[in-house]
């Protein structure tokens, strides 16, 4: 298949991995950001074929695992209304709130929908006059733009059955909160290339500069993140702390510039709250004043719901690249896809889900 | 000018299902004779009796049932009658018998569409035909807008086990290859894609046929097959794991071997599912002596929907109840069973 294959050829992938082990004499902590790179790096055992002094540690990005516990309660609260049609991506209909998930909502009567895309439910508004349809806005700044045009056309045409709840979140702030922990381990990043497809990478020469990382932007496949992870550790040889491409074919300097200025005409940055995490300054994004008519959580009137995470769960530290996932006690135990108590054991886009699946007895394969 | 007084008749030539269909009464009947006997006729089910008197031949008798909830009703490449004569002919053969009788029990959604109905009833008499067995006793029911979802289609079926073979998913054996009968995850595929709310459009069809003459024709040839499952629900992922799980197995499969057409791929990239959970309708997975292989891959190809049957991987001593995949890198990863859903209702 064209614009895959040729990113998962073997040899490929066997001469990148040769000169990764000719050009590494030490040991090397990289942090791949996005959820999605861990899973493809599990999927294809990359971290199997590393050599050992390659370490590779998972970030946080994953929009479903770092969506904060009281915008899951609401959305439960939101969703059980009758005169609601909760619309999401299907990854959140899993994630356990204190009590219930979106599953269960909707085994209650609740009309809760799995979309593709939040235009889609713009259109269930559309169909719907007489209802209220409400899309679970998650992600990183690769949703925000659609999120956006959603609110926007919404306003354009007058859709007012429509709201959305808004739990947006940006790679440079938590890259910064995870740099200037005392924990810290991570020497160099793979950025995320779809992230970078959108916001550009102009945004990570600061971080680079401050925190004298190598971050480069890599896409998902095998041959990418081989590629991606070459250049990281060229760089961190060369004790270069500078921003290097490996996702040409998608990402430049600026990024989409369209998408930005969406994003920029619905939005503003904001403090949030990461499950896991806690408040990373800056690392958000709610809607401007002219849109706050399509906010669902004021529309709704719902309480602020603060439910306990289970102590067992070490997602924060597992999200911040300090643990991983199976060296937590519950891992596989207590915590399960079937019985998560993170949301990390949840998305597919989840570093414990991905070990959970593809990994679970790595030591014996 | 003057009135002539009209007695008023009940309607009875009806578009749509009604109640009145379902109750045992005028309507009913209206129903058998216009919709199922001319397309299900049989010397059993012409009798209209409330069962069928069997006469079996001698030898063990394999019994299945299944129930079919598919939307849409009409996908590419089938609707929901074929599949559900299909769905248990294959439930029959899989165990070694040779498929016999059928049941058919209907649950109408009022409003149905009658058309559609007879459309599905036919597609039904095809393909028994096709497959060789009777429908020799039905049933149906209608129920209010709204209580189910069109129509859903209950089958049962006997088969006589044929005499010297014994499959059973407890039979594998460390060093037997396991073969899949073609390309994965085709049925589901074509459902997912044919669903109202993804917006594109593909040219997958359902892969949903009977697989009992291939069955005997491989039976015929090497009758010391170990085991064979048709890999519906969970696709060939989920087969492969209870297989392992119920013979306290391994089993490796290698990621180059395993067919799956470009399109497929193309949607299962697009969706982010992986093609081995996907369902299958016409698809079998077997497992056999290392030795017995080849010969039955050969008689496999000799069929249209078999055609692309290959090894896919192997039954090992490591990793038991486990299976486990060689990446086309070298490395290895588990094939677990999916978790829950991947999307609503695909047979």
């Amino acid at each position: 298949m064209k614009y895959i294959d040729e990113y998962r050829d073997p040899q490929l992938a066997r001469n990148l991995l040769a000169e990764i082990r000719r050009k590494t004499t030490r040991h090397w902590t990289i942090m791949e950001i996005c959820g999605g790179q861990t899973h493809s790096i599990l999927r294809n055992g990359i971290d199997q074929l590393l050599p050992d002094s390659i370490e590779l540690v998972h970030g946080p990005g994953c929009p479903v695992c770092v969506t904060p516990l009281e915008s899951i309660e609401r959305a439960l609260l939101i969703a059980a209304g009758k005169e609601v049609i909760f619309t999401s991506f299907g990854d959140m209909l899993r994630v356990p709130g204190s009590s219930k998930d979106l599953f269960m909502v909707r085994s209650e009567g609740g009309d809760v929908r799995i979309v593709f895309s939040p235009l889609d439910a713009l259109q269930i508004a559309r169909d719907n006059p007489q209802k209220e349809v409400v899309f679970f806005a998650v992600g990183f700044e690769t949703t925000a733009p659609a999120n956006a045009m959603a609110v926007y056309q919404a306003a354009r045409e007058g859709i007012e059955n429509f709201s959305v709840i808004v739990s947006q979140v940006m790679v440079p702030p938590a890259m910064h909160a995870i740099l200037s922990s005392p924990e810290n381990r991570v020497q160099g990043f793979l950025a995320a290339g779809h992230v970078c497809a959108v916001m550009g990478y102009a945004e990570y020469e600061p971080v680079a500069r401050e925190f004298h990382v190598p971050i480069v932007p890599t896409g998902f496949e095998p041959v990418d993140l081989l590629a991606g992870i070459l250049k990281t550790v060229e760089l961190l040889e060369e004790g270069r702390a500078e921003v290097v491409n490996r996702y040409g074919r998608v990402v430049s300097r600026e990024g989409n510039r369209a998408a930005r200025d969406t994003i920029k005409k619905v939005f503003e940055v904001t403090d949030r709250q990461w499950r896991g995490i806690g408040l990373i300054p800056g690392s958000g994004l709610s809607l401007k004043e002219d849109y706050t008519r399509f906010d669902a959580e004021k529309k709704f009137n719902v309480a602020h719901f603060y439910a306990g995470e289970s102590p067992l769960c070490r997602s924060g530290s597992v999200l911040q690249g300090i643990m991983k996932p199976d060296a937590c006690p519950a891992f596989a135990k207590e915590c399960t896809p079937e019985h998560p108590l993170g949301a990390t054991m949840v998305s597919s886009e989840g570093a414990c889900a991905a070990y959970y699946n593809y990994h679970r007895t790595a030591y014996s394969l | 000018m003057t009135i002539v007084p009209v007695c008023p008749s009940p309607i009875m030539q009806h578009e749509t299902v009604q109640m009145a269909h379902g109750a045992g009464g005028r309507l009913s009947q209206t129903l058998m004779q216009r919709v199922f006997m001319p397309h299900l006729n049989n010397a059993f089910l012409d009798l209209l009796d409330d069962q069928a008197k069997l006469d079996l031949p001698s030898g063990r008798t394999a019994f299945t049932t299944d129930t079919y909830v598919v939307s849409p009703v009409f996908f590419p490449g089938g609707n929901i009658g074929e599949l559900a004569v299909n769905g248990t002919v294959n439930d029959l053969a899989v165990g070694g018998a040779r498929p016999m009788y059928l049941s058919a029990g209907f649950v109408l959604e009022e409003g149905f569409s009658l058309t559609e109905l007879e459309t599905i009833v036919r597609s039904m008499a095809d393909a028994a035909r096709k497959a060789g067995v009777m429908i020799v006793t039905g049933d149906t029911k209608v129920v209010g807008k709204g209580q189910c979802d069109k129509i859903f289609i209950n089958t049962s079926g006997v088969g006589i086990i044929r005499e010297g073979v014994d499959l059973s998913c407890r039979n594998l054996q460390p060093g037997d290859s396991i073969i899949l009968s073609g390309t994965a995850g085709d049925h589901g595929m074509a459902i997912m894609t044919s669903r109202e709310g993804l917006s594109f459009q593909s040219q997958i069809t359902s892969d949903c046929a009977a697989l009992n003459g291939m069955i005997a024709a491989v039976l015929d040839a090497v009758p010391a097959i170990h085991t064979m499952r048709d890999p519906t629900r969970g696709g060939v992922a989920a087969t492969l794991n209870e297989l392992a799980v119920s013979s306290g197995v391994g089993i490796e499969i290698y990621e180059t071997s395993i067919p799956v057409k470009p399109e497929v791929r193309g949607a299962c990239e697009l969706l982010g599912i992986d093609p081995l959970h996907v369902a299958n309708e016409g698809k079998l997975v077997l497992a056999v002596a290392a030795e017995d292989a080849e010969r039955v891959i050969d008689v496999m190809r000799s069929f249209d929907h078999s055609r692309d049957a290959v090894i896919i991987g192997s039954v090992v001593n490591d990793h038991p109840g486990m299976v486990v995949m060689r990446t086309a890198f070298g490395s290895r990863r588990i094939i677990d069973l999916p978790l829950g859903e991947q999307l609503p209702r695909i047979c």
